[in-house]
């Protein structure tokens, strides 16, 4: 299961290494950096409200006797004359899966100390999250023409529009902020701040690619609330 | 500090090919959960189909993306016994959805 062999800090297999680690004195989880354990803490809680706001959809759908839109006819894309269900979603769900995977790589690569490839497989996530909320805005501004509105929509029960602005509104808000700290970390990565140890801002802490991996972590949190709001929202 | 730095120095790195192994693989779930709505399933076909690929993609990009097989037991631990909570809260909302939705057409339909 999980990796024992981090140096000086071997513990038991299964349930009591995690015993002693979390009895241990003065610093649970001995050898994650500390950055590490923390962005895990942050997505813990994130994981918290984007349940909360599925949860609530999926209450607000269970308990209206009001008809629920058709999401694959909602969210049907005309491609060469032929509307095709979720035709926008789809590419959207492939363009942040192939994000993940560039992010993935440019953690290994950044590890293995190789700047160039890390650098630029931070540019190509970078862009593969401007692309999908460039297309998520189109998706909004073609509903909005479509009428679609908080409190009303053509479709169906009311709630849609809520629902629907409030979970891809938030979830395109962490792609944002993902976008914005891929770009700056990767000013940084190819400036080298990683290979010479240059502090960060705010932070005496000595700058490592062990931060490429927290900001991976984000990133492929960002993909996992995708894969929950297309199965749950889009698909059902 | 003393223990941060050891960890990154030897961290361990994973061979290519798994990360590209999964990167394909999330690739086809993908292409398999979009196909459940392209063919249309209805019932309990299509939402089991949906929870299995949903889960399973999930379960690859947090077990090796994020690289959680790897990590510490303890962490693994902290991060998964709070899901429980979440998994509580869907069954009482499950539950509290169907009775708000039984008393909405009792009132409308019977009346008070």
């Amino acid at each position: 299961m999980s990796d024992p062999k981090i140096e000086g800090f071997e513990l038991e297999k299964g349930f009591r290494g995690m015993a002693k680690d979390t009895g241990s004195d003065q610093t649970m989880f001995k050898g994650v950096h500390w950055g590490k354990a923390m962005m895990w803490i942050f997505l813990l809680s994130d994981t918290f409200v984007f349940s909360c706001f599925l949860i609530a959809y999926m209450k607000g759908r269970a308990s209206t006797p009001a008809e629920w839109p058709n999401p694959s006819e909602v969210f049907a894309l005309e491609a060469f004359g032929v509307p095709v269900p979720l035709l926008l979603i789809a590419l959207m769900t492939f363009v942040l899966i192939t994000s993940s995977g560039t992010m993935a790589l440019a953690v290994k690569y950044g590890y293995e100390r190789n700047r160039k490839m890390c650098g630029y497989l931070i540019l190509a996530t970078a862009l593969g999250g401007l692309t999908f909320v460039g297309m998520q805005a189109y998706e909004w501004s073609k509903l909005i023409h479509e009428g679609v509105r908080p409190w009303e929509n053509p479709f169906g029960a009311a709630q849609f529009g809520s629902f629907f602005f409030m979970i891809t509104g938030f979830h395109g808000t962490h792609v944002s902020i993902g976008v914005i700290f891929l770009f700056i970390y990767c000013y940084k990565v190819f400036a080298g701040h990683y290979d010479e140890g240059k502090r960060g801002w705010f932070t005496k802490m000595k700058g490592d690619y062990v931060e490429v991996e927290i900001l991976g972590l984000y990133w492929h949190f960002v993909d996992l609330v995708w894969v929950f709001i297309f199965a749950f929202f889009y698909l059902w | 500090m003393e223990e941060t730095k050891k960890k990154s120095d030897q961290s361990s790195t994973h061979k290519i090919g798994i990360y590209l192994w999964i990167w394909g693989l999330l690739f086809v779930l993908s292409f398999f959960s979009y196909l459940v709505d392209w063919y249309q399933f209805q019932g309990l076909l299509r939402w089991s189909l949906i929870l299995f690929f949903m889960f399973l993609k999930a379960g690859l990009i947090m077990a090796f993306f994020m690289h959680l097989y790897w990590e510490r037991y303890a962490l693994v631990n902290v991060l998964l016994w709070p899901m429980t909570a979440i998994v509580c809260f869907v069954a009482l909302m499950v539950a509290e959805g169907k009775y708000t939705l039984f008393s909405r057409l009792f009132y409308f339909f019977v009346g008070g």
